[in-house]
C-alpha cells in the first residue's frame, strides 16, 4: 500500500437522499445551456445569434481576452435565445436540441503521434480546454502556460456528491485516452488521487503512466485544492493544472471518436427528491425532465442546486446544468420563521460544534433547508474555520486580508493555495455567517487584477 | 404562535423604513430576532449552513454560569448568616442571596442592554447577542455589597469606552466584563477590596457576631495568616467569603464542563490557564521566602477568583488569542501572571483580573509571532522550491 495522506480536519455533513446507484438514461432535454457565468473571470463574446443553426462542438463564444478558447455547443440545434442580466451581462447561451444530433469533426487520432500544440489546439476548437483548470484561482488554464504537473480527484467527497467510481465504470477507454491528452500537457506528472478508505475503481487504478496518491478523511479530502496542498503546496509563480475525472472521459473521447461528446453521469440527490439516482445526460442539459413529478413538495418550496450544497449554483426548476457539475441537488428552501429557534433542542439541527441534542442520535442523517439559521455578525468565535480546513492556512487571517485588500497579506497567507471549494465549509461552519467564498472569489479577482494571472 | 408571528408582521411595517417608528427598528428587530429566527435564506455560497448562530452561543455561555449563580445566591445568604449568627436554613439563605443578587443583574443588564440598543439603533446595525454573557458576568464578579448605582456605572463605562467605542461586540480589544471591575477597583478601591465588602451587610456593621471575619482566603494568604486560610474542601465547594459567582470551583467546573462538551469554550485556554497558575505556584514552591509562597500550589487554582477567570474571562474568544497556537501561549501566561501578581503585589490580591487584562492587551501581539511564523514557513518553503528547480 502506497503512503496514504491522513486528511484530519474536515467535516461529514450527513444528509438525506442520497442517490441510488441506478442508471438512467433520459431522452434529450428540451434546451441546452452554456453559461458564462460558471467561468469565474471570463469576459464572453458570441459568435451567434439568436436563430443560428449549431452542431455540437460549433463554438457559442469565446473569451474576449483570449479568442483561442472556444466555449462549444453540446448539442446540434439552433440557438434559441441569449439571456442577459443587468447591464447585458450574458447569463446564458440556450439551445434547442435538434432530434437528430449532429456533430462537429475534429479528427479521429492517436494521442501519441501528436504534438503538444495540436493536443491543446484540438481541445480549444472543440470546446474542452475550459476543462482544464488551472491553480492558483481555479480559473480556466491559460493554454500558453506550461503547469508543474496535472492533478485529477478520483472521488468526490462533498455532500451527496456521486460516487465517481460508479460514474466513470463503463468509461475506461475514453478516460485512459483522456490521460493520455493530458500527460502531453505537462512535462511534469499527471496524478491521479485516489480514496484510500475503499478500493477504487479500475477504471482509475488500470491508468499508465501517472501517479497514484492515496487520501484518507472526511470532506474536503476530496478537493483536489486540498490533495495538492498535501503532496506539492503551491507556491508563487507555480501552476498546478486540475481536471475533473468526467471531463477527462469527454476529453478522452474527443480523442477516440473525434467529435465533443459532452455526455455525463450525473447524480441527483438531496432530501425533497423522490427518486434519487444517476442520470446519464449531457452537459448543459435542463434539468426539468429529471425533477418532474420527482419531487416531495411543490417546486417553488424548494431550491435547485446544480453541484452540491456547498459550492453549487443555485438554479431554477428549469435551469441548467453547470459546466463542472456532477450533480443536482434538490433541497428545501428554508423562508420560514422559527419560534425561540435558537433555544430548541434541536434533535433536527446539524452543527459542527455539540451545541444541539442531534449529536446524542449517531448517524442521523438531515433534511437541511436554506435558511440563515441566524443573524449576521462580526467576528466573535475563533477556530472554528480551521477545524474544517484541512490546510496549513490562518483561514480568518486570511478573509481578513481580503477585506482589507492586502494583496501582500493575502499572498503570504497563502491565497494561492486556496479556492472557494476549500473553503466553503468554512463558510458552512461559520457562526456569524460571514460569506467566506463571495470574499474569496473577490481576493482572487483582486489578485488577477493586481497581479496578473 | 401563528398570532404572534402574525401580530409581529402587523406591526412590524411601523419599524421599517419610513414607519413611523422607524428610529426604534433595531429594538424592534432585536425583540423579533429573539422570538423569531428569521426567515432569511442563504443566498451565495454555501446553500446550508450551520444550526450555531451567536444566540445559540452565547445562551449556551449564560447556562454555563448558572451554576456559579445559583451557588453564588445561596452562599452570599451563607455568609451572612455566619456573619450575624442566624440559623443557615436553606430557603431563608437563599431567599436573602436572590434578594441581594437579584438587583445587581437587573441593573446590569437594563444600563448595558440600554446602551447596547441605543449605539445598534444609531448605527442601524442588528442588536449583537455579546451583552447577554457580559451583563451576566459582572454580577458574578463584584463583592456583593456593591452599591447599585455603582454597578450602573461601571457597566456604561465598560460598554461605551471598552466595546462601542471600537465599534462593538466582536471588536473589543478588553474584555467587557473585566474592565467594568477594573474600573470599579481603581475608581472605588474601598468598595472592592478590604475585608468587609465580600458579605452582605457586614460593611454596616449591625447584627455582626464578635469576632467574624469576612477576609477572602487570599487576603489571609497575603497577610500570612496561613492559619485561617479555609480547607481546601471549603474553598473548592466555594463556602468562603468572595465575588458573588467566584468561590465555588467546583459550580465555575460544572460550567466548563458544559463549555468544553458544547464545544463553546476553548479548552485549549483553560487547561492553559491552569497550567499556567500552577507552573507559577510551584516555581513559588521551590523559592518560598514568606508563607504566601509557601501554600501548595493547586491552592492557587481554588483560590479567588482564578478558576472563574479561566473558564469564563480568558475563553472570551473575541479578546483572547485568535490562534490555535496562540491560544496555549496566551492562557499559560495568564496563569501565571495571575500567580504572581496575587503573591509578590499585596495591594492587588486579585492578580486574575489584571492578569487576564494585561494579556488581553498582548493577544494580538502573540498573533502576530504566530501568523508570522506561518508566513515565515511559507516564504521558505517557496524559496526552497525556486532553488530546486
Amino acid at each position: 500500500m502506497p503512503k496514504v495522506h491522513k486528511i484530519r480536519r474536515g467535516l461529514n455533513i450527513p444528509l438525506k437522499g442520497e442517490a441510488e446507484k441506478v442508471f438512467t438514461r433520459v431522452d434529450l432535454a428540451e434546451a441546452y445551456a452554456v453559461k458564462p457565468i460558471d467561468f469565474p473571470g471570463l469576459t464572453p463574446k458570441l459568435s451567434v445569434k439568436e436563430g443560428d443553426k449549431v452542431k455540437a462542438g460549433s463554438p457559442l463564444f469565446f473569451d474576449k481576452y483570449r479568442p483561442e478558447v472556444l466555449y462549444t455547443s453540446p448539442v446540434s440545434g439552433e440557438v434559441h435565445m441569449v439571456r442577459r442580466g443587468e447591464r447585458r451581462k450574458i447569463l446564458e447561451v440556450i439551445v434547442h436540441p435538434d432530434s437528430e444530433q449532429k456533430f462537429e469533426e475534429f479528427g479521429v487520432e492517436d494521442t501519441s503521434t501528436l504534438s503538444r500544440e495540436q493536443v491543446i489546439n484540438k481541445m480549444l476548437n472543440a470546446g474542452v480546454w475550459p476543462m482544464v483548470k488551472q491553480r492558483p484561482y481555479a480559473i480556466v488554464a491559460n493554454p500558453d502556460d506550461k503547469p508543474k504537473s496535472i492533478h485529477i480527484s478520483a472521488f468526490d467527497s462533498a455532500p451527496l456528491s456521486p460516487d465517481l467510481d460508479f460514474a466513470v465504470k463503463d468509461e475506461a477507454d475514453a478516460f485512459q485516452a483522456g490521460v493520455e491528452a493530458l500527460k502531453k500537457l505537462t512535462d511534469g506528472k499527471v496524478n491521479i488521487n485516489l480514496n484510500a478508505q475503499y478500493p477504487p475503481s479500475n477504471v482509475f487504478t488500470k491508468v499508465k503512466g501517472v501517479e497514484f496518491n492515496y487520501f484518507s478523511g472526511q470532506h474536503p479530502a476530496g478537493n483536489v485544492g486540498i490533495q495538492i496542498h498535501h503532496i506539492e503546496p503551491i507556491n508563487k509563480g507555480d501552476i498546478i493544472w486540475t481536471v475533473n475525472p468526467l471531463d477527462v472521459i469527454i476529453i478522452g473521447r474527443l480523442f477516440l471518436k473525434g467529435i465533443y461528446d459532452a455526455t455525463k453521469v450525473i447524480a441527483l440527490a438531496g432530501s425533497e427528491v423522490q427518486k434519487p439516482r444517476y442520470f446519464i445526460l449531457k452537459s448543459g442539459a435542463a434539468i426539468s425532465n429529471i425533477v418532474k413529478d420527482n419531487t416531495n413538495q411543490p417546486f417553488d418550496r424548494l431550491r435547485f442546486i446544480s453541484g452540491n450544497v456547498l459550492t453549487g449554483t443555485r438554479i431554477d426548476d428549469n435551469g441548467f446544468l453547470g459546466y463542472y457539475d456532477n450533480m443536482v441537488t434538490v433541497i428545501p428552501e428554508g423562508d420560514h420563521y422559527e419560534f425561540f429557534g435558537w433555544a430548541s433542542p434541536g434533535f433536527n439541527k446539524f452543527s459542527h460544534t455539540r451545541a444541539f441534542l442531534s449529536k446524542l442520535i449517531p448517524g442521523k442523517k438531515f433534511a437541511l433547508h436554506t435558511n440563515l439559521n441566524g443573524g449576521e455578525r462580526a467576528y466573535v468565535m475563533t477556530g472554528q474555520y480551521e477545524k474544517v480546513l484541512p490546510m496549513d492556512i490562518y483561514p480568518v487571517h486570511l478573509i481578513k486580508a481580503i477585506l482589507a485588500k492586502d494583496i501582500d497579506k493575502m499572498e503570504n497567507l497563502g491565497i494561492y493555495e486556496v479556492a472557494e471549494e476549500d473553503m466553503a465549509l468554512c463558510e458552512y461552519v461559520c457562526t456569524s455567517k460571514t460569506e467566506v467564498q463571495a470574499i474569496l472569489r473577490e481576493g482572487i479577482e483582486l489578485m488577477i487584477k493586481e497581479l496578473g494571472e | 404562535m401563528k398570532s404572534l408571528r402574525n401580530f409581529i408582521d402587523k406591526i412590524k411595517p411601523n419599524f421599517e423604513k419610513g414607519g413611523k417608528l422607524e428610529m426604534f427598528y433595531s429594538t424592534f428587530e432585536g425583540f423579533e430576532t429573539f422570538l423569531f429566527v428569521p426567515n432569511k435564506v442563504t443566498q451565495k455560497g454555501s446553500h446550508i449552513r450551520d444550526a450555531i448562530d451567536l444566540k445559540r452561543t452565547m445562551i449556551i455561555v449564560v447556562l454555563a454560569l448558572v451554576p456559579a449563580l445559583l451557588f453564588g445566591i445561596w452562599n452570599v445568604g451563607y455568609q451572612n448568616a455566619l456573619a450575624t449568627g442566624s440559623p443557615t436554613e436553606f430557603w431563608p439563605i437563599v431567599l436573602f442571596g436572590l434578594g441581594k443578587v437579584l438587583p445587581i443583574i437587573v441593573v446590569s443588564y437594563l444600563v448595558g442592554l440600554g446602551i447596547e440598543f441605543t449605539f445598534a439603533q444609531i448605527r442601524k446595525h442588528e442588536i449583537n447577542e455579546g451583552f447577554l454573557v457580559t451583563g451576566m458576568l459582572i454580577p458574578l464578579i463584584v463583592p456583593v455589597d456593591i452599591p447599585l448605582w455603582m454597578v450602573a456605572l461601571a457597566t456604561a463605562f465598560t460598554v461605551v469606552i471598552g466595546k462601542e467605542v471600537f465599534g462593538g461586540t466582536g471588536m473589543n480589544i478588553f474584555n467587557p466584563a473585566l474592565l467594568a471591575r477594573a474600573f470599579l477597583f481603581f475608581a472605588y478601591p474601598s468598595h472592592m477590596s478590604g475585608d468587609y465588602v465580600w458579605v452582605a451587610n457586614l460593611s454596616k456593621g449591625e447584627g455582626i457576631i464578635d469576632g467574624f471575619s469576612g477576609a477572602t482566603p487570599l487576603a489571609n494568604a497575603a497577610a500570612y495568616q496561613i492559619d485561617k486560610i479555609p480547607s481546601a474542601m471549603d474553598m473548592f465547594l466555594g463556602f468562603i467569603p468572595g465575588s458573588i459567582g467566584e468561590t465555588s470551583t467546583l459550580a465555575i467546573l460544572i460550567g466548563a464542563f458544559i463549555l468544553i462538551l458544547t464545544g463553546i469554550g476553548s479548552w485549549k485556554i483553560i487547561v492553559s490557564t491552569l497550567l499556567g497558575g500552577l507552573s507559577m505556584g510551584l516555581i513559588f514552591n521551590a523559592f518560598a521566602v514568606n508563607p504566601f509562597m509557601e501554600i501548595p500550589a493547586w491552592h492557587h487554582l481554588i483560590m479567588g477568583g482564578f478558576a472563574f477567570g479561566a473558564v469564563f474571562m480568558a475563553t472570551d474568544p473575541v479578546t483572547a488569542s485568535q490562534t490555535e497556537k496562540g491560544k496555549w501561549i496566551y492562557g499559560f501566561l495568564i496563569g501565571l501572571f495571575a500567580v504572581l501578581v496575587r503573591v509578590v503585589n499585596p495591594a492587588y490580591p486579585e492578580g486574575m483580573m489584571l492578569a487576564i487584562l494585561l494579556m488581553n492587551a498582548f493577544a494580538p501581539l502573540i498573533d502576530h509571532y504566530v501568523i508570522q511564523a506561518s508566513i515565515k514557513k511559507r516564504k521558505k518553503r517557496a524559496a526552497a522550491a525556486a532553488k530546486n528547480s
